[in-house]
């Protein structure tokens, strides 16, 4: 599906890419996630690091419209993404928004390229073979472009996760753990690996980790407390 | 999105193939079922048009109707040539036809009767004429097609009914071939036809009924062809409604006689059939149930596998339709997979069938033929695998996104 409007839109939005005021989320009567007022600047590397069960992947869920906050506002590119109903939100999240996971997520039954060129068809309705061909060439998986997800070694997987990320060109990539399992010189070739696609495609980086190895890398570092 | 669908057949190919094959079993017995029955139903009502009654000698009604109207079976033996003119003298008789049987040539029986008889089932010449003189016949298409005869060509009738050239030969009197029938679609395309006097002729005019029996032949068999001034049955069509009240009386009081409705006969046939047929109509019906479970099974396992990569399409922009689209797809793919292989499989049967049985042959099987019932086997295997899809897909749709993604990390 295309998106309705073009693809310049969010390029003309002034300010913060993300904003939140008074953001705070709530389980069972307590508080799992508490951010408050914050801003991410487009193109900037942002870290969100807290301890285990500090609300990091909850922040992303909410981030990517996939999680309602019970406290506070959520902009994203100027858009009220919490309060946006379901289709609205998948709507926005498709048009801005490309997703890393500690694991990895690539379909298994798919190609590299295939699943690229699916992630291309559903963010923007259609598939440019070029373009997915130098992003794979850039990650530097041309010579596993047709492997299934299941015979790359992790380190490939991964570049394959973040290629499929970018290759919709999206504003925002959002990172949940992507190195906590790897090792130092990997969890290191990783970060400079998104720092490289994500400045060469303009994106802006939300990263989310315990991992303290890789902290000093991020100019933004907002810091979520352990839980009570 | 049908790439995706396809990749994951692909992905679990064993399971796909017993999906299809298990589906492809059931369409295909259905078909077979479908096609037998109504073939065999059509086959019956055309061979019988214009038949109203049909004479023979005493026996079982049902074998005189076989032998005479379907030719299939064996006589019930034979009666005198008076019959005819008995019949012919009746009120409300149109038309009474005598038919000789008892020889045949490769397989195909050799008839001796009236011009009248295939104008009764419809048939035209092709080319050449219709018999007159003694010995000449005329050959229905396939015999045409299968012995490749042609005007003029002569042949010698053997003796018996289930053919073979391996049974006695009429050596001293061939048949020449003097006219050749237009296709019909009954029981006329694999007949000799010749009068009645040929089949006399044939078996020698002055021979009494304590001719000799030839050598390899039983008894019966030898009671079965005519002998002079006898025939085997006579067809009767009835010129007005009194006559299929009065005549059939008539004709059982009669010595020797007996009288067969062919649709009484056929009908009671088929009810005898018809129990077998849908015992295993059940059991095809069943198959096909326990198809469309096995696909259901299929695709609820490989969802529940695929929960992840369900909320991950979701997330990187799939829309709920696009999701529930996908894995409908996957059904109605296997779904009509299944279909294909069960239509190629149920007329592949039907072919090899009527290519090895020469009963069934004879039956006028024609796996060519589509009925429209299959179109309806169809719609429901494509039905229950879209069933089989949609329920596990509408599950996986209820599920929370973030929840599925955290539990599945
Ligand atoms: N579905 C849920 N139901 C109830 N509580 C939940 C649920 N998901 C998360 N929580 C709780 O919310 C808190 C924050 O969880 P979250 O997953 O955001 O932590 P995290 O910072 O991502 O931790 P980790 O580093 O281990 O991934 C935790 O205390 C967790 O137990
Ligand atoms: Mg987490």
């Amino acid at each position: 599906m295309p998106s309705p409007e073009p693809q310049t839109h969010l390029n003309k939005v002034e300010g913060p890419l993300v904003e939140t005021r008074g953001l705070s989320h709530w389980r069972d009567g307590r508080c799992v996630m508490q951010i408050g007022d914050w801003q991410l600047q487009p193109r900037a590397h942002a870290l969100l690091l807290g301890p285990s069960g500090s609300g990091k992947t909850t922040f992303i869920n909410i981030v990517t419209g996939l999680l309602t906050p019970s406290q506070g506002a959520i902009f994203v590119a100027g858009e009220p993404m919490s309060i946006l109903p379901p289709a609205g939100r998948d709507g926005l999240r498709r048009r801005t928004t490309g997703l890393v996971f500690q694991t990895l997520r690539l379909i298994p039954a798919l190609s590299v390229t295939a699943n690229l060129a699916l992630a291309q068809q559903l963010a923007l309705g259609q598939v440019d073979r070029a373009a997915i061909a130098a992003m794979i060439d850039r990650v530097g998986l041309s010579h596993r472009a047709a492997a299934r997800p299941r015979q790359l070694s992790q380190g490939e997987g991964q570049r394959a996760a973040i290629a499929r990320a970018l290759i919709t060109r999206p504003h925002l990539v959002v990172a949940d753990e992507p190195t906590s399992a790897l090792d130092d010189a990997n969890a290191a070739r990783m970060i400079d690996l998104m720092f490289e696609v994500a400045d060469a495609t303009g994106a802006t980086l939300l990263v989310a980790t315990h991992d303290g190895r890789i902290a000093h890398r991020f100019g933004n570092r907002l810091n979520l407390e352990a839980p009570q | 999105m049908i790439g995706l669908s396809l990749a994951y057949l692909r992905d679990r190919a064993l399971n796909t193939g017993l999906n299809i094959l298990l589906l492809g079993l059931s369409v295909a017995s259905l078909v077979i079922l479908l096609l037998f029955s109504s073939q065999l139903e059509n086959r019956f009502d055309k061979d019988a048009q214009g038949i109203d009654m049909v004479v023979g000698a005493k026996g079982s009604p049902l074998q005189l109707i076989l032998s005479s109207v379907y030719h299939v079976d064996i006589p019930t033996g034979n009666v005198p040539l008076e019959t005819v003119e008995l019949l012919r003298r009746q009120m409300g008789v149109a038309q009474a036809i005598p038919l000789a049987l008892g020889d045949s040539f490769r397989t195909f029986r050799i008839v001796g009767t009236e011009p009248a008889y295939p104008a009764l089932l419809g048939a035209s010449l092709a080319d050449g004429r219709m018999f007159g003189q003694k010995m000449e016949a005329v050959i229905g298409v396939e015999v045409a097609a299968r012995t490749g005869a042609g005007l003029g060509q002569r042949f010698v009738g053997g003796h018996g009914m289930t053919g073979g050239d391996d049974g006695p030969k009429h050596e001293e009197a061939p048949f020449i071939v003097v006219g050749r029938l237009k296709p019909t679609g009954t029981v006329i395309d694999r007949l000799i036809l010749t009068n009645v006097e040929s089949v006399w002729a044939v078996h020698g005019i002055e021979a009494p009924h304590d001719e000799p029996a030839h050598e390899g032949e039983s008894a019966e068999e030898h009671a079965d062809h005519a002998s002079p001034a006898e025939v085997t049955a006579v067809l009767v069509q009835f010129g007005s409604p009194i006559a299929a009240v009065r005549l059939p009386g008539f004709v059982n009081r009669q010595t020797n006689l007996q009288a067969a409705v062919p649709a009484v006969e056929v009908s009671r046939l088929l009810a005898l059939v018809g129990v077998g047929l849908d015992a295993v109509r059940a059991f095809a019906v069943l198959l096909m149930i326990t198809a469309g479970l096995s696909i259901f099974v299929a695709l609820l396992t490989a969802l529940r596998q695929r929960e992840g990569d369900m909320a991950m399409l979701r997330v990187i922009g799939a829309s709920r339709a696009a999701i529930l689209g996908q894995v409908a797809s996957e059904g109605l793919i296997l779904a009509a997979a299944g279909t294909v292989l069960g239509l190629v499989l149920g007329h592949g049967v039907i072919a090899l069938a009527a290519a090895n049985i020469e009963q069934l042959h004879q039956l006028g099987l024609n796996p060519l033929a589509f009925h429209p019932g299959e179109a309806m086997i169809a719609m429901a295997a494509l039905g229950i695998g879209l069933i089989a899809a949609l329920i596990p897909g509408l599950r996986v749709l209820q599920s929370d996104i973030a929840d599925t993604l955290a539990n599945a990390r």
